[in-house]
């Protein structure tokens, strides 16, 4: 049941992601405002794809005037990784009746990452999914608040997004003996990059992987960590 | 976007609803993680170019500060802060 110690213990434990997507969302509602684009346009992606890395390559694919099928494809090799979220999340979910929908939504990387390691309920998982989706929201309706009011150079503040990764790279670097997998995928991704070009490597990329993370016997990806 | 992207986060709940996931599937589900960051790190520093300095340079430094920094102090907001604030002097006034 939802109760105030709930609650306090969801927003305690999404603070370190708070800090985080206000700054990532500032960074994207910034530069939609720069292209151009609402403040209404901007709120609304954040309500409605809620999906951060998709959010910034979606600029540059629509300003760039992508087709359908660039966008769609695209998004798929990006987002691909929520699938196993939603995998991993499948037994805790279950139960959760009409809150589920929102639930499986909102399964974003912090999100997961919060909800996949706690024994608390459902109830909890809510709130923390809530929190986090506020904080974006808001980060971007700030963002393109400034973007629009403040003329300065944004240029390069989209390199938020590559730290990001580095910072996630880096930290499951450090906590995983077994690295081969992490391996794996800059290799892979930089060989079909350099194949395939900027525009179309990421399918072939999520391809190569999946085929050889599949192919290998268990005992090479184990990780005793 | 927003219907491929949901359509991704519900699937595995529609396919294994009523079966117990396959192996297979918890092995991917398992490695795949560390597999995409390292894709989404290259993913992200794709514009790279090797033409001349100014093309990889400030990317270099900025995820070389980044990566360090996060080793250092585990903090990810200051590494995100410092790498961006960093990349964004260099391409605005070092390497322009």
């Amino acid at each position: 049941m939802k109760n105030k110690a709930t609650i306090f213990e969801a927003f305690k434990n999404t603070l370190p992601v708070t800090a985080g997507y206000i700054i990532l969302g500032i960074g994207f509602g910034v530069i939609m405002s720069a292209n151009g684009w609402s403040i209404l346009y901007s709120v609304a992606m954040s309500v409605f794809i809620y999906a951060g890395s998709m959010q910034y390559a979606a600029i540059g694919l629509f300003t760039g005037g992508a087709s359908f099928l660039t966008v769609a494809l695209t998004t798929l090799a990006v987002n691909a990784r929520h699938l196993f979220y939603g995998i991993s999340m499948l037994g805790k979910y279950k139960s959760a009746g009409i809150k589920k929908t929102y639930l499986i939504f909102a399964l974003t990387d912090e999100t997961y990452s919060l909800v996949c390691s706690t024994d608390k309920g459902t109830d909890y998982c809510f709130l923390v999914s809530v929190f986090d989706h506020i904080y974006w929201i808001t980060g971007t309706f700030l963002g393109a608040l400034l973007g629009s009011a403040v003329s300065f150079n944004s240029k390069g503040i989209d390199f938020a997004l590559t730290a990001l990764f580095v910072t996630v790279f880096v930290d499951q670097w450090l906590k995983s003996k077994n690295h081969f997998s992490a391996v794996t995928g800059v290799l892979c991704t930089a060989a079909m990059l350099v194949l395939f070009g900027a525009e179309s490597f990421l399918i072939p990329s999520m391809l190569a992987i999946t085929v050889i993370l599949l192919a290998v016997p268990e005992r090479r990806l184990n990780n005793d960590r | 976007m927003a219907a491929v992207t949901a359509a991704i986060r519900f699937l595995p709940f529609v396919l294994f609803s009523k079966a117990k996931t396959p192996a297979w599937i918890t092995k991917l589900g398992s490695s795949l993680p560390f597999a995409v960051m390292g894709m989404l790190v290259v993913y992200c520093l794709k514009g790279v170019s090797f033409e001349n300095i100014s093309g990889f340079l400030p990317e270099l430094i900025s995820v070389i500060v980044v990566a360090v920094s996060y080793i250092w102090k585990k903090n990810t907001l200051v590494s995100i802060i410092l790498g961006t604030l960093l990349y964004m002097v260099l391409v605005q006034f070092v390497f322009v």
